[in-house]
């Protein structure tokens, strides 16, 4: 299979004249978390405010001895900001075709499993019955195909969500700034872009066919949906695809460059880890164990305490319970990550990953309560 | 000293503590306004018009007075329509004006923040904008309407006290408004410092909402406000700079 430059833009694709992508993949490439010490964590926790240079020390192995007293530390942060809310929503999946080939992943164009779109209608009745659990978020996900999930088709299920939930997020194929600009008039207003690994050679070798092949078109991504007048965007890296202290550290410099170029903009993290997939049970999260999980999350707390984290239902019951008390501010429930099959309607398509997770909405509630949280469904206003 | 209403709008209040309610337990929001003494609550409207399974509305005590806010606003226009929001919603007509477009430090923008209050106060919102502690922004404010003055004191949640103090002194001194110290009072005795320099009220919500005992803090900064007021009140004795006063005054040449 002859693979194409992953560097260069394919027709159609929106260029920026933006030097973040460039800024951040330089300052990954510098980072040598070897060379901090007990000291540069000492010094990092001291400060009120985390510096770049604090927030490499916090993911560098010498701080995982620090691991109770970052934790400590990153409870008061999210207090502070957030206090004792925590946010609820749901993925609604509603397209797995993809044209995309990454290895990794359980829709890519390539895996055999069974694929569908819903329809208006299918969407409607599954938003409902998403609804009647109380949710009053939704985040609305396809695999990213241009052709059977194109932006026209994700706009009426934008208008759809509207009817039923009060905020939309969307997770689909990295698109232009007009194309966002036309989704947000349908009613979603964030956006959130996994870019996988900021190690581009290794994005190379991982996502071998389709647009998501072009590096720079996905990793400008936020970017153009700030454009298209989003009020917030997302930041991820797959955990476990590489080097995963450098991805986080690059996921934080990007998200910490886009805040300083578009002050206004609301910025979120989620800090997924590799899961199992059908035809491929081994995939694991190789080297980020829960420990380097929790670090990976805390430094994210400290270097923007005002950030929105989300816990996915990749982590087990246990982990989110307790995650949402330290540092995370967003939680999943009633989670189905396969096409249809919520409420009573049936299940269409087959599953992107294998959930830990697996409680409704009333369940993570109680938990939530239990543990002296407030569960909230919606803090937000279209405006 | 009974008769000390703090007046905003033409409406007489008691208390002086604007409690905030969001970033904590809703079962705890009842027992907070009890030990805060408090008239006054705010609330973000985003949160209030959720339709929630456990809507905020329904937690917050009658009688108290609400006090909407238009957090998430980023421009004057977009204060505008929350504000209308909050009156279609049934919340009254105290509306408190916040517009940030600032996702780091949540510091508002005066310069929108008097554009949404000229247009409010002109649709007959009681407007009580949250601002940075600027006086040319303040008369603009007033000019446009405002009723009452909100200052920050240090930014949103962070609970580190009057870092603004002598700004906001000077507003004190020159808008003859209620001038409500709100955001970054972390402690009691900084809620007192603020009365003491006679700030017409105090409004706060991380520093209790992040205690150990939220209705226990709550009533601790109702009785620090008290005495701060008490204690502008009743004119705050002199402070010795050097220590003593001078034997040997420098006007004691003086003969004829």
């Amino acid at each position: 299979m002859e693979r194409t430059n992953h560097m260069e833009y394919m027709p159609g694709m929106e260029q920026l004249d933006s030097d973040i992508m460039d800024k951040v993949i330089s300052a990954m490439n510098d980072y040598d978390y070897t060379k901090y010490t007990e000291q540069d964590v000492r010094i990092a926790l001291n400060h009120d405010t985390k510096t770049v240079e604090d927030f490499k020390a916090l993911l560098s192995p010498a701080a995982l001895p620090f691991l109770e007293e970052i934790a400590t530390q990153a409870k008061a942060e999210t207090r502070k900001h957030f206090g004792n809310s925590v946010y609820m929503f749901t993925p609604l999946y509603i397209s797995n075709y993809c044209e995309n080939y990454c290895i990794y992943c359980g829709f890519n164009c390539h895996n055999k499993i069974h694929r569908a779109k819903l329809n208006p209608e299918e969407i409607e009745k599954e938003m409902q019955a998403i609804s009647k659990s109380g949710l009053q978020e939704i985040l609305i996900l396809t695999g990213e195909s241009r052709k059977m999930s194109d932006v026209e088709y994700i706009g009426e299920a934008c208008k759809i969500a509207r009817k039923y939930f009060k905020v939309v997020g969307l997770e689909v194929c990295p698109m232009n700034s007009d194309e966002y600009e036309y989704l947000h008039k349908c009613g979603a207003d964030f956006v959130t872009v996994f870019q996988e690994t900021y190690n581009s050679d290794k994005y190379e070798t991982l996502h071998l066919e389709g647009h998501k092949r072009v590096f720079p078109y996905r990793i400008n991504a936020q970017e153009r949906a700030i454009k298209g007048g989003m009020r917030g965007v997302g930041f991820a890296a797959l955990l476990g695809l590489s080097d995963f202290r450098k991805d986080a550290f690059a996921t934080g410099m990007h998200a910490y460059l886009i805040q300083r170029k578009y002050p206004h903009a609301e910025i979120a993290f989620s800090c997924p880890r590799l899961r199992p997939i059908i035809n491929n049970d081994k995939i694991n999260p190789k080297d980020v164990h829960e420990p380097q999980l929790l670090q990976v999350i805390c430094a994210y707390r400290l270097f923007m305490p005002f950030a929105s984290i989300t816990i996915s239902t990749r982590e087990c019951a246990r982990f989110r319970d307790n995650i949402v008390d330290i540092a995370a501010t967003k939680i999943s429930a009633g989670v189905d990550v396969g096409i249809g099959g919520h409420g009573d309607n049936e299940q269409k398509g087959d599953e992107q990953f294998e959930i830990s997770d697996g409680r409704n909405v009333k369940e993570v509630y109680d938990a939530l309560t239990k543990k002296g949280l407030q569960p909230v469904m919606s803090d937000y206003i279209y405006v | 000293m009974n008769d000390d209403k703090l007046i905003i709008g033409g409406h007489e209040f008691n208390s002086r503590f604007i409690l905030g309610s969001g970033k904590y337990s809703l079962e705890l929001i009842n027992a907070a306004v009890e030990n805060a003494g408090a008239e006054i609550i705010t609330l973000a409207l985003r949160r209030a018009v959720s339709g929630d399974v456990a809507n905020i509305l329904d937690y917050i005590p009658k009688g108290v007075t609400l006090l909407p806010n238009t957090s998430g606003a980023r421009n004057a226009q977009e204060a505008v329509r929350i504000a209308r929001l909050a009156r279609e919603a049934g919340c009254g007509d105290f509306i408190k004006i916040e517009v940030i477009h600032d996702s780091k430090y949540l510091l508002p923008d005066n310069y929108e923040t008097i554009k949404a209050t000229e247009i409010l106060a002109k649709e007959g919102f009681i407007v009580m904008p949250y601002m940075y502690p600027d006086l040319n922004a303040a008369r603009s404010l007033r000019d446009a309407g405002a009723a009452s003055i909100m200052p920050l004191g240090a930014p949103i949640g962070s609970n580190k006290g009057i870092c603004t103090k002598d700004f906001i002194k000077i507003i004190i001194d020159e808008i003859d408004l209620p001038v409500i110290v709100d955001a970054g009072i972390g402690k009691p005795s900084q809620a007192c410092e603020a009365m003491e320099m006679g700030a017409a009220a105090v409004m706060a919500n991380t520093a209790i909402a992040t205690a150990g005992n939220i209705p226990a803090m709550a009533n601790a900064f109702k009785k620090a406000i008290e005495a701060g007021r008490t204690a502008y009140l009743s004119g705050l004795g002199r402070v010795l700079e050097s220590g003593s006063s001078a034997s040997s005054p420098l006007t004691g040449f003086l003969q004829d």
